[in-house]
């Protein structure tokens, strides 16, 4: 076992090494492979983390790889100027893309980038300009001052430059508040909603960051080989593209790397030996990628880095204590309303849900909201959270109408939520899963978090986290899986991501369902040492025990409509209720 | 621009649009069924107008040994399933639809490539032997990833079509191919205008199988459970159909599909191993207008993309595919404002 640092300094020294004992092939090659590098990196972050697709990163290759190439060649300016002006067209493409096609599901994004990547391909082969299909020669090498990147090992060692400093740039950023929000895509925009992210926002950033790695990469490419031709920019070179990032392992900053020189590796063995063997060789290659491809998704989804990574020793990052504090919201004085829901209605078609219900929630209490199954519990929960809209009525959340504002936005007002079905990120540690509840408490984007000028703030983020998993008793485990704890801990743990919101309100849904009656136990003491601390609690529960015992008021509904509310002992004792809820029996 | 051109352009897209149609059925049932994008459907078009082509000139088609050893494959995974899973039992029925079955044409194909033999024949040899491509395909790659997200389904479809176009160049060569016209000849409109009478079957043809299409779904048990398992496979299967099949039925109804396509766009296109691609896209944009889910509106939408793509080509010839593509951004657009918001989808793992 080595630990990860020494073994990326091993790593950077063996490139800094390698033109001087390499042949210039090897040398040739490696720049190969770190432009690829820049491409799949940005692959990573879109599909591996982000769970998007795109087959058209050799496109925005292309586009940067073009701009540089008639800049300076038509127009003769600066290559510095070619870079500005290439990231500028590459960002402003995937913006307008991922604009138009990342609010839609799965499989829109990679059909619009097939038609994309497609019409870019027939438009640098149609443009006169552009030389079609014949391409561009003569783009000059790149210039600093004095020095010029004519040599190929001058262009190996900015290539690399350029490709360091962005796999670093990716890994500080995912160590950050927007790069959790980036990890959080696959746990689906309920989740996200709740501690106030914004998935589509997200989405299109990253597509964006995707889209000027590819630029990037398409500008050193254009200037290291000095001529461009529509062929490397095919929709067939954003597959290849693909297949690094999924040999690598699709989910690690550092399987790009990997994936990449592995790939440009046998690529390159294969065009060695493949004309012996074939008149097609070009066709042969195509094949046994393709296959490669579906073997790899089959059979190793997670491709080499976890290989690499039993290696590597990795320890987790202390969380430090002298760290400053979050600012914190002033909680409303007890019996003050915070929540008060007016003649509210919600409609599916032809069927009521919930029928002009009214009730409110004062500062400081807990009230459970109780019914049988179909009583509309949950649709309340959704319509008080911002998942659905109301039909008519009002609901009012520290005297603000609530009812056009989305899920975020109620998020921030400091109304903080559970799930039933609890949604937690199985592969982050629990510290990671409550960090990411602090997203609204602090203010890092993402260029200040990639170059690492976010520390002071995300260190109190860190602390702000591990008081909320000592405020619920799980700060021991700071550092496990969150997908390792059993399931009571896991409602527990969710609580606490909750409470790093720092709300006013905290809105549970069903967190006793599934529960042993220790764990039972343990949620209603949690829960009211909350209170006591000055938290305002809704409870939407089906286990009447654990509501009993613990709230302060009950609201029953039934069929959608309001049919009680008092204290415990009342609703108790209420014949009606019995009736509904017990059928009789109790 | 005179009225003559104005109506040979709109015949002329009207008869492309009747192939995308095809295509474009064969897409939208293919993904409502198994949540497959199924590009290779474009592939299997060309490889029918090449295998008809073969024929045509008296050699024995590629094909034959392509789906030969696709069928040996998928015998074999299908038997290693079935002995895994204790079901030995169902050997021969496996054997039978995986092997015996797709091999009946291929010896046909062998007996017959290189006699004289009327036109017929070659065509419903074609039909035959390209008619399983889809479900081998699907046994080979995409029903082991059944489970799957949508997202790893399409790779796997785009990747199993640069797999099957680069075999298909080992199999059927570079040349491009055009076949002798199904029926010959020319008919004169009101008007002096001549039409090929190849393009006018191509119209009737799609017409004629967009009903048949509307009456399976409409009618039949097959169609109803296929439609079932579409809007909810646990629910279809707790009725008792069983989604492989449904899966297996909607990837034979899209190869017959894109086996017709093949063989009506062969005498008016030149075809080569690898012309699939652009059809199966273009199809595609058709079943992106239609949502991926309905059927008219898909159809609608192909005949919309034939004709641009004819008034494409006679305006603004080196654009064509540009401008064809870019017709799926307003569709786009239009789409991510009509998407329905309530919902939460969540997305899994990769690795």
């Amino acid at each position: 076992m080595i630990p990860a640092r020494s073994f990326a300094l091993f790593a950077v020294l063996a490139l800094l090494a390698l033109p001087a004992v390499a042949p210039p092939f090897l040398v040739t090659l490696m720049s190969h492979v770190g432009v690829s590098s820049l491409v799949v990196l940005g692959l990573v972050l879109l599909t591996g983390i982000g769970g998007m697709m795109s087959f058209g990163q050799a496109a925005f290759v292309g586009i940067a790889a073009y701009t540089t190439g008639w800049l300076t060649t038509a127009l003769g300016w600066s290559p510095w100027l070619g870079l500005v002006f290439a990231l500028a067209l590459t960002a402003a493409s995937a913006l307008a893309i991922g604009a138009i096609t990342l609010r839609l599901g799965g499989h829109f994004l990679p059909l619009s980038t097939i038609a994309w990547g497609l019409s870019i391909y027939y438009l640098f082969g149609n443009l006169e300009p552009l030389g079609r299909h014949s391409g561009m020669l003569n783009i000059p090498p790149i210039t600093l001052g004095p020095v010029s990147f004519m040599s190929q090992t001058a262009m190996y060692y900015l290539i690399w430059t350029f490709t360091l400093l962005a796999t670093l740039f990716c890994l500080n950023l995912l160590d950050s508040r927007e790069g959790r929000a980036l990890r959080l895509l696959r746990g689906g925009a309920h989740l996200m909603g709740s501690i106030g992210m914004d998935t589509f926002r997200t989405r299109l950033r990253v597509f964006v960051i995707a889209g000027i790695l590819a630029g990037l990469a398409g500008w050193l490419y254009a200037h290291m080989t000095r001529f461009i031709s529509p062929a490397p920019f095919e929709v067939k070179i954003s597959i290849e593209y693909l297949l690094m990032a999924m040999t690598g392992g699709a989910s690690q900053v550092a399987g790009a790397t990997v994936g990449a020189s592995l790939i440009v590796l046998i690529k390159n063995w294969l065009q060695d030996l493949l004309p012996h063997l074939t008149d097609n060789p070009a066709q042969l290659e195509q094949v046994a990628f393709a296959l490669m491809l579906i073997l790899i998704l089959r059979f190793a989804r997670s491709g080499l880095m976890p290989l690499v990574l039993k290696l590597v020793k990795r320890m987790p990052r202390p969380v430090d204590v002298q760290a400053g504090l979050l600012p914190k919201r002033r909680l409303p004085a007890t019996g003050e309303t915070v929540l008060e829901v007016d003649a509210v209605e919600r409609r599916f078609g032809g069927l009521v849900a919930v029928n002009k219900v009214s009730f409110n929630v004062k500062a400081g209490e807990i009230v459970g909201l109780i019914g049988p199954n179909g009583a509309g519990k949950s649709t309340m929960f959704n319509l008080i959270t911002g998942t659905l809209s109301v039909s008519s009525g009002t609901v009012r959340f520290l005297g603000k109408d609530t009812r056009r504002l989305s899920q975020r936005q109620i998020a921030a007002l400091g109304c903080a939520r559970t799930f039933q079905h609890v949604k937690l990120r199985p592969a982050m540690s629990l510290l990671d899963n409550v960090v990411g509840g602090t997203y609204l408490r602090t203010q890092a984007g993402y260029i200040k978090s990639g170059l690492k000028l976010d520390r002071e703030e995300e260190e109190r983020a860190r602390l702000e986290a591990l008081m909320r998993l000592e405020q619920v008793g799980l700060a021991e485990r700071a550092h496990d899986l969150a997908g390792d704890l059993p399931l009571g801990q896991q409602r527990v743990l969710e609580i606490a991501r909750a409470l790093a919101l720092d709300p006013v309100l905290l809105i549970l849904d069903e967190p006793a369902a599934g529960l042993r009656k220790k764990e039972k136990d343990a949620l209603a003491a949690l829960l009211r040492k909350l209170r006591d601390d000055g938290l305002t609690i809704l409870i939407v529960e089906h286990d009447m025990d654990f509501v009993m015992n613990l709230v302060d008021r009950i609201v029953v509904m039934v069929f959608g409509q309001k049919l009680r509310e008092g204290d415990p002992t009342t609703i108790r004792r209420d014949p009606a209720v019995q009736e509904a809820y017990l059928g009789g029996l109790a | 621009m005179s009225l003559d051109i104005i109506l040979i352009l709109l015949i002329d897209g009207l008869s492309t649009g009747a192939i995308y149609l095809l295509a474009g059925l064969g897409f939208v049932l293919v993904f409502s069924v198994t949540r497959v994008i199924f590009i290779p459907s474009g592939d299997i078009a060309a490889f029918a107008a090449l295998t008809l082509a073969a024929f045509q000139s008296r050699t024995v088609p590629g094909s034959i040994w392509l789906v030969a050893a696709m069928a040996a494959l998928a015998c074999l995974a299908e038997c290693m399933t079935h002995l895994r899973n204790g079901t030995a039992r169902r050997l021969p029925h496996a054997i039978f639809f995986y092997a015996v079955l797709p091999l009946i044409p291929c010896i046909v194909g062998l007996m017959i490539a290189k006699q004289d033999v009327p036109e017929a024949l070659r065509i419903v040899t074609t039909m035959a032997l390209i008619l399983p491509m889809g479900v081998l395909i699907d046994r080979l790659t995409l029903r082991p990833l059944a489970t799957s997200s949508t997202l790893i389904l399409f790779i796997v479809a785009i990747a199993v079509h640069f797999l099957i176009a680069g075999i298909g160049l080992i199999v059927f060569g570079p040349e491009g191919v055009r076949t002798n016209p199904i029926l010959d000849g020319v008919t004169t409109l009101p008007g002096g205008v001549v039409v090929p009478a190849q393009q006018i079957l191509m119209m009737i043809v799609a017409l004629l199988l967009s009903f048949v299409f509307y009456l399976f779904f409409g009618r039949s048990i097959t169609g109803k459970a296929l439609r079932a398992t579409a809007s909810n496979r646990v629910g279809a299967r707790l009725m008792g159909i069983r989604p492989e099949r449904a899966a297996a039925t909607a990837y034979l109804i899209a190869s017959g599909l894109a086996a017709i396509v093949g063989i009506l766009i062969a005498p008016v296109t030149t075809m080569y191993y690898d012309s699939g691609f652009m059809i199966g896209l273009k199809a595609s944009v058709g079943a992106i207008i239609g949502g991926m889910a309905s059927y008219p509106i898909t159809a609608i939408g192909s005949v919309f993309i034939g004709i641009l793509e004819s008034w494409a080509s006679f305006l603004a010839s080196d654009y064509k595919e540009i401008i064809i593509f870019s017709v799926v951004i307003p569709v786009l657009i239009w789409r991510s404002f009509a998407v329905h918001r309530d919902g939460d989808e969540e997305i899994e793992e990769l690795a």
